[in-house]
């Protein structure tokens, strides 16, 4: 197929900007709820979505992915930052207000068991946007959802089934029909596939890259699994411990990792070829994630960092521009020592 | 094959569960050998038996509802499937062992980490409580444990996913098992501890000689681990031979389908998915034939009518499927 079209993003139009977006979680102990700690989930984030890309969001689980994509469209407050939407800032718009501006951002989660109200109808799940917006007649909305349905790949005499009545996949497929109701710009993908079948797994990526096309819709696709953000993604941003340590084109990313966790992480990913896999060399991570109430002084990642030196236990890094797009935080990455290379 | 003796042979194993909606068939005639040192992986999605088969290996499937309605697990000379219940569980542990998936509902929360050790060990070994001790804060530091003195008190919710695999590991190798079978055991957690517990086992594999059989889904991690792959599919295996000739030259096309699903490392990354059409069957009421057919691009009116049983294809390589002749990879 003519592939060959590289995205469409030549205007490069910013659809969304994050910035310094923090989303911190109170502890809260003792009779009084007094409040002794957060737990750092987000912790000064800022990145850019183009129109029409897919940015993929990587980490490993409590790394603050999936509260990042959360954050952006207001499930929980942001506790500073702004995100800035098609030129609005969603963190001063009212209630009613990021009602309205919901209908262009929507959200589909990782399992396909919970997200979907058992007790409703296929037509009541995908139709209710509609209803809730009152965007339709009893009649239209029947259209509107068989047509939907039909777009994700689905039988639309299904309409009258209920959700347990469907395969992971197919919910999958339900779940994406119900996002794409209200024609919405971006859709915050969260870990959509982790919990299908490898061989169920490349449906849904395909559907999703058809529907893209289609629909010339926005991703940011939020996964743990490297290899499908790889395939899916424009731009790849990495985040570690509440924060993005790398942040550039997927291609650039895969072949020439910067920071030390991205090098460690692409490194950790079983490649599915023996003969490649028996020469490869591990960079091995040592020790576990640390908590993100209690986050390391300095750079996160200075307590498993193999390449640490005493400026990281002191100093944080900042989130520099060390080549155009190429994003990077590491106190030993710097544009200097790009140019030497 | 009949003058040398293998280490475990299984036998047209099958196991069945009698629930309401009728009679699930999980595994479903399954034969294989393996030799002292072995690693074997066992491929497939999920219900596709490859859990099952191992828990009836280990005669851990609770009847009722379940059932080995046939087959012999021949391990040292001895058909497991006829032992007693107490030669079983002797067997059990001490010369199988098996690690789950989930490290946490698999440890009990009101015992410490280093007393469910120590148990196995007294049990087994017949050690005293201090020498269980001694040789439990050894088999923590083996696994990578740090201060393992101090943390053999600790309780399980004290440890994090990636220590609480590892102190499962040091569990299953507590007694020098013949042979360690792990399901999934590294499914839930994140890559760099999934790379730190692969390098843990082969690095204990390599040292005491184990025989190990790892069951997951993931062809990347068999890659990097098994020498031989059982592909499983509705409760039979479908492919079975040395790893890299499953990987470079499939010959089932579920297999071929499965690494066809997989984006590529390296190279072109933009190209659209292989996609395997339509969902894994139920396995209740299997209707007769291939259980792979409705899904296959090879199909044929024999495939609908006759099961495919496992052929030579290649040295040591096996595949069940009437057309495998035709199927290539790409």
């Amino acid at each position: 197929m003519a592939e060959a079209i590289n995205t469409g993003s030549e205007t490069r139009e910013v659809l969304l900007h994050v910035e310094g977006l923090k989303k911190y979680f109170p502890i809260r102990r003792g009779v009084f709820q007094r409040h002794i700690g957060d737990v750092k989930a987000v912790d000064d984030v800022s990145f850019d979505v183009y129109r029409g890309e897919t940015l993929g969001l990587v980490g490993e689980s409590g790394c603050g992915k999936t509260t990042t994509g959360r954050t952006i469209i207001r499930i929980y407050e942001p506790t500073a930052g702004h995100v800035i939407f098609k030129g609005q800032d969603l963190a001063t718009l009212r209630a009613n207000e990021m009602r309205e501006m919901r209908r262009s951002m929507q959200m589909i989660f990782q399992d396909p068991y919970a997200s979907l109200n058992p007790r409703m109808s296929v037509l009541k799940i995908v139709g209710e946007p509609l209803e809730v917006f009152r965007l339709a007649n009893k009649e239209e909305r029947r259209e509107r959802v068989a047509h939907l349905l039909q777009l994700v790949g689905l039988n639309p005499d299904f309409m009258v089934r209920y959700p347990h009545e469907f395969s992971g996949g197919q919910r999958q497929r339900i779940g994406l029909a119900r996002s794409l109701a209200l024609n919405p710009d971006l859709i915050i993908c969260d870990e959509p596939i982790s919990a299908l079948d490898v061989s169920i797994q490349a449906q849904v990526v395909n559907l999703l890259e058809d529907l893209q096309e289609e629909l010339g819709l926005t991703y940011i696709f939020i996964a743990h699994d490297l290899s499908m953000v790889r395939h899916i993604s424009d731009r790849v941003a990495v985040m570690y411990l509440g924060k993005i340590v790398e942040l550039t084109d997927r291609d650039a990313l895969y072949a020439r990792p910067l920071h030390p966790y991205t090098q460690a992480l692409l490194s950790a990913i079983p490649v599915p070829d023996p003969v490649i896999e028996e020469s490869r060399q591990r960079i091995l991570l040592e020790g576990d994630l640390p908590s993100p109430a209690n986050p390391p002084k300095g750079c996160n990642f200075c307590t498993r960092c193999p390449q640490v030196q005493d400026i990281c236990e002191q100093e944080e890094p900042a989130f520099i521009e060390v080549e155009p797009g190429h994003f990077c935080a590491c106190h030993f990455v710097t544009p200097a020592t790009q140019s030497l290379q | 094959m009949a003058g040398t003796q293998h280490l475990l042979e299984v036998k047209n194993l099958t196991t069945r569960f009698h629930t309401e909606d009728g009679v699930v068939h999980a595994v479903n005639d399954v034969s294989y050998t393996l030799n002292e040192g072995d690693t074997l992986g066992v491929v497939g999605e999920s219900g596709c038996g490859k859990s099952v088969h191992a828990l009836s290996i280990m005669r851990l499937i609770q009847i009722p509802p379940g059932e080995i309605a046939g087959g012999e697990v021949i391990f040292r000379g001895r058909d497991l499937l006829k032992l007693s219940d107490d030669d079983m569980r002797k067997v059990r542990g001490a010369e199988i062992a098996m690690i789950f998936q989930d490290p946490m509902t698999s440890l009990n929360p009101v015992k410490t980490v280093g007393f469910q050790i120590m148990e196995a060990l007294m049990l087994h070994k017949g050690m005293d409580k201090a020498s269980a001790r001694e040789r439990t804060v050894e088999l923590l530091t083996l696994v990578g444990i740090p201060e393992a003195a101090q943390r053999v008190d600790d309780y399980p919710h004290q440890f994090s996913g990636g220590m609480r695999q590892r102190a499962m590991i040091a569990m299953g190798l507590s007694c020098d098992p013949s042979i360690l079978i792990a399901d999934e055991p590294t499914t839930a957690l994140d890559v760099t501890i999934q790379a730190q517990i692969i390098d843990l086992v082969k690095r204990l594999q390599h040292k005491f000689g184990m025989t190990v059989i790892w069951i997951t889904h993931d062809l990347g991690v068999v890659a990097g681990l098994a020498r031989r792959v059982n592909v499983m599919y509705a409760g039979r295996i479908i492919e079975s031979g040395p790893v890299k000739e499953i990987y470079a030259n499939p010959h089932h096309p579920y297999t071929v389908g499965l690494l066809g699903s997989l984006p590529s490392h390296g190279g072109r990354t933009s190209a659209r998915l292989f996609s395997i059409p339509g969902e894994p069957p139920d396995l209740v009421g299997l209707p007769p034939g291939c259980a792979f057919a409705p899904r296959c691009q090879y199909q044929t009116p024999r495939c609908f009518k006759e099961t495919p049983s496992l052929e030579e294809v290649g040295l040591g390589h096996t595949a069940a499927c009437w057309e495998k002749d035709k199927v290539r990879r790409g």
